[in-house]
């Protein structure tokens, strides 16, 4: 794919426009209007900047796009999102360049749209149903929901219209959010619409969770994630940051000492899994959730001016093929790295990323390796690592995951030169809460076991996000998040 | 924020620090540290150990060393300043409990979380021998605090200009060789820790060592503190940071901490002439 420049997206977009001349569009006419592709900063540029990536669509792409919707009757896209957004409601907005209705479409349903705008999979979820891609039979085809909700969202922020939502008169009772990632932002904000009082511990000194620790600025702007957390303190919600509940505060003192008479848990996921290889612990391998918060977190990617320091190597490989693999692998990049490796099990068909990461990663130079499993980790003397060896894989049968399962093939052993090693292969469940809270429910992989109302086995308490879902996205922890809100409310009323 | 209440310096590079920390207090035990930050936007985060607390005044004690970029901006604020972060009480607290005669040897600044330690140890009813090791003189920190509850101190110092000439493992070989000792506690500089788990091997006294490794978060969330223990990997925030001694691979762990050794010397070049 060439590189389109912005510029040149908005004339064509344009050119669109006035050839359809504001005639009355019929189904066969709006399946003729091309997609409109994301305009972002050329891959060259970007790869040295830690800037976002995506730019945004112009107000014409948006109109454009906005025309593609079939306004189906059937609404499919609807089921697809984990929140319910009216899709077709705010997208026919925009088509009739109703924006503030749009926008009023989105807060019905959704608290963080800028957000998740920008990092849900949409192409898994609602961009799947839809309607006109099934009709082009190309799901890649399908409406761009994300680009569009973002591009509300952006609007409504830069015109300072994102206003605060109606809160209901104080009921009087108080409910702790313990950690202030998607799961615990959006459901502090359901609890403080109903009228509670509402307290969110975060155990680092930052607020956003993943979305700050995690998520790299060129994907996420650190200051988006800031301006929804505002909101948020200014709907009346207090934060307290470097409090770690089963350290600083157990579940038991706040529902006890402090009297709460809710609790909500979204402590997100937060125990990097390592894969037990030899050289494992050598000197430049680092876990993606250590590199990238080194980073993001403690912006060591700004050398100059950052404390913290951020190992740096000519030669990194990034093993796993999920988000946080592209995010680690296009983080290396940024830093200096002369050669990115992504090293992954299976076959380019599998990658659980999004196909936009997925894209932008092969843009800006990441080199993929699929079919190939980690075997060790090579170091010198002074323990940091010179070499990965790895082993082909082929395709076998599919496992419980859907996936056809890797099947590693011996004596195919081959080591390639490397500095930095990054482990990107997911969570475990952080054991901190569960330690200091024998009563509460876990599965056998620490998770906490909740309902689909997102209550625990202990009273009072519900959870929600990665500390019940396992490692998932940002989207389906505020789906739980709202759950576990909407669950409280009604415990509370 | 945290305020901090007094300032004294103990001896070159050397401070005490009493901060106001009323929640880390509540559940904090011996054998806990905490992280703290001295800059809020580009800080970086390092783990401290606590050398006391108190619950009534809310505050907790902190001793550290100015060894690099983070504590030289910690060693240049007073009474009365603010620090934007402190986490805790982080990792799990020492098993205190009645064993017998437990020997106590703390190297260097690693005497200051090993004091409370100490003293709960006496508290529960063990005989408590204190082996204090410095480099020299000057460098001798908490020996009356120690003196007020121990059984026995021995203070040693490299350059014998206190106490007994020589390494801690000296004294502590010696007790070994005496027997009767149902539990080391060593720590110190990883080096020191090293050789007090080698020296006990032998007599198969069981060595607790706490580990002081590079963290980011200090809640289980990066895994850059993790250590080799028995073959497996553990993450000294969450699993520790004491562990048996006779099971970490130390050399792994000396390797590690050395990971940021160029980044370090930079940054420290940079404070000093900063500070002009």
């Amino acid at each position: 794919m060439s590189f389109k420049s912005e510029d040149l997206l908005r004339q064509e977009a344009i050119q669109i426009l006035t050839g359809l001349n504001g005639t009355e569009l019929k189904i066969k006419d709006k399946m003729k209007i091309p997609l409109q592709e994301m305009p972002s900063q050329d891959p060259e540029i970007r790869r040295n900047n830690m800037q976002e990536v995506a730019l945004g669509y112009t107000k014409e792409q948006a109109r454009v796009e906005a025309l593609r919707c079939l306004d189906c009757k059937t609404k499919p896209c609807i089921k697809g999102c984990p929140v319910a957004i009216d899709i077709p409601g705010f997208i026919m907005a925009i088509a009739k360049d109703d924006l503030h209705k749009s926008m009023a479409v989105l807060n019905e349903a959704t608290l963080l749209p800028a957000i998740c705008g920008r990092v849900c999979p949409q192409e898994k979820q609602c961009q799947a149903f839809c309607t006109l891609g099934k009709s082009l039979k190309d799901p890649g085809k399908a409406v761009s929901i994300g680009r569009l909700e973002r591009y509300i969202a952006d609007w409504a922020r830069r015109n300072s219209l994102d206003t605060l939502p109606e809160i209901a008169p104080e009921t009087g009772k108080k409910v702790a959010v313990i950690g202030s990632g998607p799961a615990g932002l959006s459901c502090a904000a359901d609890l403080r619409r109903a009228g509670h009082k509402v307290t969110i511990y975060e155990a680092l000194h930052k607020t956003g969770g993943v979305m700050v620790y995690g998520i790299p600025e060129f994907r996420l702007p650190k200051a988006i994630v800031e301006k929804e957390i505002n909101r948020l303190e200014r709907m009346g919600v207090e934060i307290r940051t470097d409090c770690l509940v089963s350290k600083t505060k157990t579940i038991d003192d706040l529902l006890n000492k402090d009297k709460y008479d809710a609790l909500f848990i979204g402590s997100g996921a937060g125990l990097p899994r390592f894969l037990k290889l030899e050289g494992e612990n050598l000197i430049g391998v680092f876990s993606a959730n250590e590199y990238l918060t080194r980073s993001n977190l403690m912006r060591a990617y700004d050398d100059q001016k950052a404390a913290t320091p951020l190992y740096r190597g000519d030669k990194v490989a990034v093993l796993g093929g999920g988000n946080v693999a592209m995010d680690s692998a296009r983080t290396a990049i940024r830093l200096g790295s002369k050669e990115v490796h992504l090293i992954y099990r299976r076959s380019e068909a599998e990658l659980p990323a999004r196909l936009e990461e997925i894209e932008h990663a092969k843009e800006e130079g990441v080199i993929f390796h699929f079919l190939k499993a980690p075997k060790s980790i090579k170091g010198n003397e002074k323990g940091r690592v010179i070499g990965l060896e790895t082993l082909d894989c082929i395709l076998g049968e599919p496992d419980d995951s859907g996936r056809r399962r890797p099947v590693i093939q011996e004596d195919s052993a081959r080591i390639m030169d490397m500095d930095v090693v990054i482990i990107a292969i997911g969570n475990d469940s952080n054991p901190l809460i569960k330690q200091t809270t024998p009563d509460l429910e876990t599965n056998k992989w620490g998770n906490i076991i909740a309902d689909e109302n997102c209550k625990t086995s202990m009273e009072k308490v519900w959870a929600g996000g990665d500390i019940v879902l396992g490692a998932a996205t940002v989207i389906l922890a505020m789906g739980q998040g709202r759950t576990a809100a909407a669950s409280i409310n009604k415990y509370l009323s | 924020m945290y305020k901090i209440i007094e300032k004294t310096q103990l001896a070159d590079k050397i401070y005490r620090m009493e901060i106001e920390a009323p929640d880390i207090v509540k559940n904090r035990k011996p054998g806990q540290f905490i992280i703290l930050q001295v800059e809020e936007t580009y800080g970086e985060r390092i783990p401290l150990t606590m050398a006391d607390a108190n619950p009534e005044k809310g505050t907790i004690t902190i001793i550290f060393q100015t060894v690099g970029q983070t504590t030289l901006l910690l060693e240049k604020k007073e009474a009365g300043d603010l620090l934007p972060h402190l986490l805790g009480p982080l990792g799990k607290p020492t098993h205190i409990r009645k064993v017998g005669t437990v020997v106590c040897v703390g190297g260097g600044i690693g005497i200051a979380p090993l004091y409370p330690i100490a003293r709960a140890m006496k508290e529960i009813g063990n005989r408590v021998i204190v082996i204090n090791g410095a480099r020299s003189r000057d460098l001798v920190i908490l020996k009356d605090e120690i003196d007020a509850f121990a059984d026995e101190q021995i203070v040693c110092t490299d350059d014998g200009s206190f106490g007994r000439k020589g390494v801690v493992t000296i004294p502590l070989k010696e007790l070994c060789e005496q027997g009767n000792i149902d539990e080391v506690i060593a720590i110190g500089p990883p080096i020191m820790m090293k050789f007090c788990a080698a020296t006990t091997l032998p007599y198969k006294v069981p060595t607790v060592v706490s580990l002081n490794t590079i963290m980011v978060d200090g809640t289980g969330m990066c895994g850059g503190c993790r250590v080799t223990v028995g073959g497996q990997t553990k993450f000294v925030c969450v699993d520790g940071p004491e562990f048996d001694g006779h099971q970490v691979d130390f050399e792994n762990m000396m390797l590690r901490l050395g990971a940021y050794k160029e980044h370090e010397e930079k940054a420290a070049h940079k404070c000093k002439i900063n500070s002009r």
